[in-house]
């Protein structure tokens, strides 16, 4: 993508920030998709209808959000440090966004090819812990601050499980870099990572319950660093209101919902890359049969985001089916049970890759 | 020639562009009316009471902390987890006496109680040691009116 543009154009600095502004054309789509959906599940799990009002079964409902937000007056109550105020959707839509710089959307799109991968999307995302805490301090509002404190605490604690079993992953497969990661487990289903990887042999087989273990733990953990139920604490809307982005209005809270959902998918990807074959399609491509070379990574783009929306159904249909958990045992989840689990897994992982 | 970070610069500067401009249509269109109650700080509908910078539990400080030891530990981890295969069982077991010491610190916080979160415990009511205190009425007739 960045090479034949520079190729086109010859103008590297026009060429980057033409690949930059890629994820954006499918994060829009994503958000007005998810919440539309988000909104039906939710509805339908229920035994309700949801939207139905806006365009055939609510389709455009979305869509009308939308302009509704962006005519909303922005109001900055008094008190509140402005400076900050401003700042903080930036910070986190930032965060969020540049965790897609390293997410392989198929073997010709990725955003950059560091051989960090993994490694800068679990430093990156910091940067949302920055900006979360940002807007919960300077809001000057009492539920903001229990919000963004939670949140805080919530997302530094669950990395640790995240990046233990990351890091097992990685002294198995001996690669950072996610598009790597996506083409070793290329061809057939058999060969993604939840079912012991593209090499045949005992070892195969010894491994799929620890990776199904470590598949487990990282989806919990993520689920837990994006705020979604049954993890939600910091937005508990019984008690809460809305937690950090309370005082926030019109497209200012526009933009933290965005980062949400972004983030939501980011995560998604990242179980998807590391467990079940990224962009690779699990029986092999229509255009390779066809004989037409270009249709294949379209497929690889739909494959990748059929994926990644999966998940995010799995965290919707999780969301109405568990509930939240006390602050104590949200602790005692991370400590106690995801960090020792996590840490004798990679020991096994370990010694069976050694072996 | 842009190195591979300086594509993911222009990620960030994108996604700030992206924010910033889509604030400035929204400003460009939205009205701005404000009144005396709208610029008041929201706590469901209710005068504000006290200031906003409240008290909150000393666990989060500690939960930072032990995040901030393990992530550390957890960062030094990665290079050895690259490269472990290289140098045999050798290569492993430097990295398990490492990943021992962690989990002996981890045991240590686990004993201490600092992995527990702060609980106040359940103060129930005892009809009986309250009116030990107050001989007024005697404890039978209390139970009596109470059936």
């Amino acid at each position: 993508m960045y090479e034949s543009l520079v190729e086109i154009t010859g103008l590297e600095i026009f060429a980057a920030f033409v690949s930059a502004a890629m994820p954006v054309a499918f994060l829009v789509p994503f958000v007005i998709i998810a919440v539309y959906l988000e909104r039906k599940v939710s509805a339908h799990m229920q035994d309700r209808l949801g939207p139905m009002r806006v365009g055939y079964h609510g389709l455009l409902q979305t869509i009308a959000d939308f302009f509704k937000l962006i005519q909303k007056e922005d109001i900055v109550a008094e008190g509140i440090d402005k400076k900050f105020f401003n700042f903080a959707p930036f910070l986190v839509f930032a965060g969020s966004y540049a965790v897609y710089a390293a997410l392989p959307f198929s073997s010709k799109y990725i955003g950059s090819e560091t051989d960090l991968g993994i490694f800068y999307i679990i430093a990156i995302s910091g940067l949302v812990v920055a900006g979360i805490l940002m807007a919960g301090w300077t809001s000057n509002n009492k539920y903001s601050l229990y919000g963004a404190m939670r949140s805080a605490a919530q997302i530094i604690s669950y990395e640790i499980p995240t990046a233990l079993v990351i890091l097992s992953i990685i002294m198995w497969t001996g690669t950072m870099s996610l598009a790597t990661m996506s083409e070793m487990q290329t061809a057939y289903f058999w060969n993604w990572n939840i079912l012991g990887g593209p090499e045949w042999g005992i070892t195969k087989f010894v491994l799929i319950p620890f990776l199904l273990v470590a598949f487990i733990i990282l989806y919990v953990s993520t689920l837990a660093e994006v705020n979604r139920t049954p993890f939600d604490m910091p937005e508990a809307e019984s008690e809460l209101v809305a937690g950090y982005h309370t005082e926030y209005s019109g497209m200012k809270f526009a933009m933290f919902f965005l980062a949400e959902y972004g983030n939501m998918f980011a995560v998604s990807a990242i179980v998807s890359v590391i467990f079940f074959g990224g962009y690779q399609s699990p029986f092999g491509y229509l255009g390779n049969t066809l004989g037409i070379e270009w249709l294949v990574p379209f497929e690889q783009v739909f494959w990748f985001a059929a994926k990644g929306i999966f998940f995010v159904f799995v965290q919707m249909w999780l969301r109405w089916t568990l509930p939240r958990v006390r602050v104590d045992q949200l602790m005692t989840i991370c400590w106690k049970y995801l960090i020792p689990y996590s840490f004798v897994n990679l020991l096994v992982i370990g010694i069976i890759t050694l072996l | 020639m842009i190195t591979e970070f300086g594509k993911i610069f222009a990620f960030i500067i994108f996604a700030f562009l992206f924010v910033g401009i889509s604030l400035f249509i929204a400003r460009l269109i939205r009205p701005k009316r404000p009144t005396n109650e709208k610029l008041k700080i929201y706590e469901c509908g209710e005068d504000t009471l006290g200031s906003p910078w409240v008290k909150f539990n000393i666990r989060f400080y500690v939960v930072a902390l032990i995040f901030l030891i393990f992530d550390v530990e957890v960062v030094l981890l990665f290079p050895w987890a690259l490269t472990y295969q290289d140098y045999g069982v050798y290569g492993f077991l430097v990295g398990i006496i490492f990943l021992i010491i962690l989990a002996i610190g981890m045991a240590y916080e686990w004993r201490k109680g600092d992995l527990e979160w702060a609980r106040p415990k359940p103060n129930i009511p005892d009809i009986k040691k309250i009116l030990k205190k107050d001989r007024k009425q005697k404890v039978s007739e209390i139970e009596i009116a109470e059936n």
